[in-house]
């Protein structure tokens, strides 16, 4: 799946936690402009994985701070 | 001003603000006297134990305190070295010995705690291109060793096999893993599913890890724990555990019946780089797990304390963390930290010490008042706990 199709995906799937409706961009982070706690992390990585049949582990989690940095690393493990 | 201790501040400022309420500090508490494993003078008051791990009561066994005494006398205080150096005296391959014979294995290799047996065990079996599957509620010793290695971490809900069993079929080809699971998870205190989950594991080509810190002496037939109890222990590559729980004293360790368990000996950093227990404590660690191995009349009768005090608390009102008693613990859910602490201190005020739990430690942000149940508790002394939580718990507005 290539990049634009991959980040309607995540589009869709991050909705529902984006609770306070921030508007994303490729530079929102996480913990920062999100204000994503543990658990919220912890769901949203599970629908992002069940939804591209993908591990991201917490090593690779640690990588990601941005939203585009989440989009570019899902194109990259669906190989 | 601004240093490396800046970071700290929210939490010196949660504390300070807990603290102005004219409360007890619950993670500053002296026991004074300890008069039993279920008595002790706690902030100058007579105070009856529910929040130690002591859940077989071995702490003052005469037997097992003569045989530390003993131990000091014949080979001093402590080995002032590491296990593969000059540390390893007459009383660690003793206990060793025990714990072979207590899980029927092969191989036990001891450590100077538990959180350094899970540090040892996991940062070394599993490294780099390997894969470790993990309950996401595991204890802080298994976070860690799993971050002190070079593993890929891959955690999993609670408890919940089929995401456990998504995440290791997706896992590359070829790739070690090794799954690391709790018998019983020590915030909740609820046991996990090991049958089904240790059956997942190995479908797909996973070794198994699992941590009985909490159910060592109490849970299953022999009192070898959940993995016993669901008839599946055979299964388990690798069971850590801990001297400091039912045990009575302090250490931890590894039992598992790999055929090339032994070279973790000289390639374990956290077993290497340290100096071995203390004579005294492995002798008193070795005659208590032995005495272990005969405790079925003590099991049954901690069984019945757990689930009478479940049962009464339940219709007192309370919210608890299981539907059943499934192990020595009973947590009981505070609506928040604030009303948590003003019942832990209504509680010690009527004489009762229980644990204070918080995030991070706790799951999904609760604040737990933690019971942890003892053989040696009568049952009028749960009958007088049950009262105390009702005085206590009216008075804080909680039930
Ligand atoms: C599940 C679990 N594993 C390991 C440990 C560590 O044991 P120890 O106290 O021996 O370091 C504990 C206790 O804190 C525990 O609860």
């Amino acid at each position: 799946m290539d990049r634009a199709a991959t980040a309607e995906k995540i589009a869709g799937i991050i909705e529902p936690f984006n609770k306070k409706g921030v508007e994303i961009t490729d530079a929102s982070t996480f913990a920062g402009d999100l204000e994503f706690d543990s658990l919220t992390v912890m769901d949203f990585v599970a629908a992002i994985e069940d939804e591209f049949d993908i591990i991201i582990s917490m090593n690779q989690q640690a990588e990601i701070e941005t939203y585009g940095q989440l989009i570019d690393a899902v194109v990259k493990l669906q190989g | 001003m601004t240093d490396l201790f800046s970071k700290f501040d929210p939490l010196i400022e949660l504390r300070t603000n807990l603290l102005a309420h004219g409360q007890e500090d619950p993670f500053n508490l002296v026991m004074e006297r300890v008069i039993s494993p279920t008595e002790a003078v706690c902030n100058g008051r007579p105070t009856i134990l529910l929040g130690t791990y002591n859940y077989m009561g071995m702490t003052f066994d005469p037997d097992v305190i003569e045989a530390g005494k003993q131990a000091l006398d014949d080979f001093g205080s402590g080995t002032t070295g590491s296990r593969v150096l000059n540390g390893t005296y007459a009383g660690h391959r003793a206990v060793e010995d025990a714990l072979k014979e207590f899980y029927g294995m092969d191989h036990a290799m001891v450590f100077s705690t538990g959180y350094q047996a899970n540090l040892g065990i996991i940062s070394t079996v599993a490294g780099k291109g390997d894969y470790i599957v993990l309950d996401i509620d595991s204890h802080a010793s298994i976070w860690d060793g799993c971050k002190m290695g070079d593993a890929e971490v891959v955690p999993f809900k609670h408890n919940d096999i089929e995401a456990m069993e998504k995440r290791l079929k997706r896992i590359p080809e070829g790739a070690g893993k090794l799954v690391v699971l709790e018998g019983v998870y020590s915030m909740l205190g609820d046991i996990a599913p090991l049958k089904e989950m240790i059956r997942v594991a190995k479908d797909n080509g996973a070794m198994v890890l699992v941590d009985e810190a909490h159910s060592m002496g109490f849970i299953g037939p022999n009192g070898r724990g959940v993995a016993e109890d669901q008839g599946v222990l055979d299964q388990v590559d690798f069971v850590i555990g801990t001297f400091s729980k039912s045990v009575g004293t302090v250490g931890g360790f590894c039992v598992s019946n790999h055929p090339k368990f032994e070279i973790l000996r000289l390639v374990c950093r956290p077993y290497v780089f340290t100096a071995s227990l203390p004579p005294s404590v492995v002798h008193t660690a070795s005659t208590s797990i032995r005495k272990l191995m005969h405790a079925g009349n003590k099991r049954a009768h901690l069984w019945e304390n757990s689930r009478v005090l479940h049962q009464g608390l339940r219709d007192k009102g309370f919210q608890l963390g299981t539907e059943k008693a499934e192990s020595a613990i009973i947590a009981v859910i505070m609506p928040d930290l604030e009303k948590g602490a003003a019942m832990w201190e209504a509680l010690l005020k009527e004489g009762l010490y229980v644990n204070l739990a918080r995030p991070p430690a706790t799951p999904a942000n609760m604040t737990l008042l933690r019971c942890s149940l003892c053989a040696e508790h009568t049952a009028e002394q749960v009958q007088t706990i049950i009262g105390m939580f009702e005085r206590a718990g009216k008075a804080v507005g909680i039930i």
